[in-house]
């Protein structure tokens, strides 16, 4: 055993090696959190406590009487601690049993699935596919196509959704009047003094996706896609063209060079993106909020806007933590199911 | 001469289909470019023209020099109201706050994540994805008591634009700390290790090679975390109090009524707004496009 002591790489001993790297470990451990520990505190106080906290609001009748309860004063925990309630407010959600106005929780699920499934369809199809135009060779003004497609994304959300609400007006809104320089060109008789918001039908698919459902579809789309364009051209910039080449002499027509190139080269930056512009659009509060407010009859209401109003005009503050809660379960299953799916795909492509 | 006209004949159908689409993304901004030169300060112009009738600047004036009726310590004292000027001072400090926090924590937390093997690894970046997914609008109840607690100066941390600006940066380091980790991960560890060589502690390391090397991630951090700053209001209506720390969004706000809006003046704050965010999103472009790493993501 004289070999112990020439030098660390010669231990032979695996229990000694074994406590070699576990010190080993302790010590970056210990390194590594340093670094976390700024922004560990920071969440850890202003992000964790508060959900923590609203774990345990979930299982009370916290009403707006119950503010003035304070954790942090004993003094106040008799007087204005809510009522303990178990899961009653998760059963209230859950079997749609709140005193709100055509508040229907499978509906709202359902409808906050397809708002999401159809905003992102539309943004990665566009994204990619200006993303690519802009890519073409020998293409005349692309910097100043690059430069003014961003604007979408550059502007204040809340300044974006104001002008388009304003714009869907039914009195001179800007598409009601774009309707009436249509006609005047081309001699039609387009309807310009339509109710885009607050059109309801009674029944078929424009039942369950009113009008307002495409309006603000519309105006998320425009918000929505320069994101995706960027993080595509990044990932085609990075392709080398010896890859069109080498397809080109195998004789590949422009499609099959989509499907077979450009597409599994730009996957590994489109899926993180597509992830996460999918918790982006689910939880996508002012379009949905500021421009349709819900309407006509909360048939566009999603769920993060239904949460907000459990708050600021039900003040029912525990319902609206059950709720909370339950919506960022369906959001969890929602983002493992679509890392699963993609995790599949990329193990069958290797 | 036939793949000549093969290619203009394609440079014409690009044009003709990026030209729709550029119409499309301007169509907004000239609308609202047309309601803050609207002289009557209505809904909306009633017709569909550039430049209305009657065009003035009338509501970049108004905006710009006049008191803000709305938010005054004492609304029967005009000095005592808020100005443009004012508003966009408290608006800079809280943007460039939750800027500085969210650059230099979530730097640092990034590079843990990025280039150490430690315990707690993957509870840690779990904990990320999760903040980022859950919706925080029960939160802002507990959140008000909390920095309500905290006491700096014999004030509220919670009623003062530095809690404003904590609380804003806490929101955006979940983001910043995965993007900066994915760029960090792009990083060649050769690098460093031929740095370690030569004597280099982690801190050099850090400071000296990862850093200098991942500027466009970091300018993307401050982007982001600046348009919060900036853009936020629902969270400062909660927590500020005084008028005099009020901000341009919440300004913003204020002038959606009820029952009617001041357009023009609207549009014009709206413009005034948007300029220094747009201007910030030209100078990064560069940036955007290799600063977003979220391809480079992995657990």
């Amino acid at each position: 055993m004289a070999q112990q002591t020439l030098s660390p790489i010669s231990i032979v001993d695996p229990n000694l090696r074994k406590e070699v790297e576990r010190k080993k470990l302790v010590k970056t451990s210990r390194t590594a959190w340093l670094y976390i520990l700024p922004s560990g505190i920071l969440m850890l106080i202003i992000s964790f406590w508060p959900q923590i906290y609203q774990v345990g609001m979930s299982f009370t009748d916290y009403r707006i009487t119950n503010l003035r309860f304070n954790l942090f004063r004993p003094e106040t925990w008799e007087k204005y601690a809510p009522a303990f309630v178990a899961v009653d407010n998760y059963i209230k959600v859950i079997t749609s049993n709140l005193a709100i106005e055509n508040y229907d929780f499978l509906r709202l699920l359902i409808f906050n699935i397809v708002w999401t499934l159809s905003n992102i369809v539309f943004h990665v199809s566009l994204g990619v596919i200006i993303a690519l135009a802009l890519n073409s060779k020998n293409l005349i003004g692309r910097r100043v196509y690059r430069v003014l497609f961003v604007l979408p994304w550059a502007i204040p959300g809340y300044i974006a959704v104001q002008t388009w609400r304003n714009m869907y007006d039914p009195r001179f809104g800007a598409i009601n009047l774009l309707f009436v320089k249509i006609n005047e060109f081309l001699g039609t008789s387009f309807p310009t003094d339509t109710r885009w918001l607050e059109m309801a039908h009674d029944s078929g698919l424009l039942y369950y996706l009113p009008v307002a459902f495409f309006c603000v579809l519309l105006a998320n789309i425009w918000l929505g896609w320069p994101f995706m364009m960027v993080v595509a051209t990044g990932a085609l910039q990075a392709i080398p063209s010896e890859l069109y080449e080498a397809a080109e002499i195998d004789g590949a027509s422009g499609w099959q060079k989509f499907w077979s190139v450009t597409v599994p080269m730009i996957r590994p930056a489109m899926v993180p993106a597509i992830m996460l512009g999918t918790i982006w659009t689910f939880n996508q509060f002012n379009v949905i909020y500021f421009i349709s407010e819900g309407g006509p009859f909360g048939r566009t209401e999603i769920l993060v806007t239904q949460a907000f109003k459990l708050i600021y005009e039900q003040r029912l503050y525990g319902v609206a933590a059950a709720f909370s809660i339950v919506v960022f379960f369906v959001l969890f299953t929602i983002t493992m199911m679509n890392n699963r799916i993609t995790r599949a795909t990329e193990a069958y492509n290797a | 001469m036939l793949k000549k006209n093969r290619d203009i004949l394609r440079q014409i159908g690009l044009q003709i289909f990026l030209l729709l689409v550029l119409a499309s993304v301007l169509f907004p901004f000239l609308w609202i470019f047309s309601m803050a030169l609207d002289p009557r300060n209505i809904d909306k112009p009633l017709e569909l023209t550039v430049i209305p009738p009657g065009a003035s600047m009338d509501s970049f004036r108004r905006v710009l020099f006049e008191p803000w009726q709305l938010l005054c310590k004492d609304p029967n004292k005009p000095e005592t109201c808020m100005t443009f000027g004012k508003l966009l001072v408290n608006s800079l400090a809280v943007s460039l706050g939750v800027s500085v926090f969210a650059v230099v924590f979530g730097a640092s937390a990034a590079y843990a994540f990025s280039r150490f093997q430690f315990i707690g690894r993957q509870a840690g970046m779990l904990g990320f994805i999760v903040l980022l997914m859950l919706p925080a609008s029960a939160t802002l109840a507990p959140l008000y008591v909390l920095l309500s607690q905290i006491r700096i100066g014999g004030e509220a941390l919670r009623a003062t634009l530095l809690g404003l600006a904590i609380a804003y940066a806490a929101g955006t380091l979940p983001f910043a700390i995965w993007n900066l980790k994915g760029y960090f991960d792009t990083v060649p560890k050769e690098l460093e290790e031929a740095a370690v060589i030569d004597g280099a502690s982690v801190t050099q390391t850090f400071t000296k090679i990862i850093l200098p090397l991942s500027v466009p991630a970091l300018a993307v951090t401050i982007l982001f975390s600046f348009m919060t700053g900036w853009t936020e209001f629902i969270m400062a209506w909660s927590f500020l109090e005084d008028p005099a720390r009020f901000t341009l969004a919440m300004a913003l706000r204020s002038m959606v009524g009820q029952f009617s809006t001041p357009w023009s003046d609207f549009s014009a704050m709206s413009i005034l707004m948007s300029v220094p965010i747009i201007l910030l999103f030209f100078l990064l472009q560069r940036y955007l496009v290799s600063g977003l790493t979220v391809g480079g993501v992995k657990g």
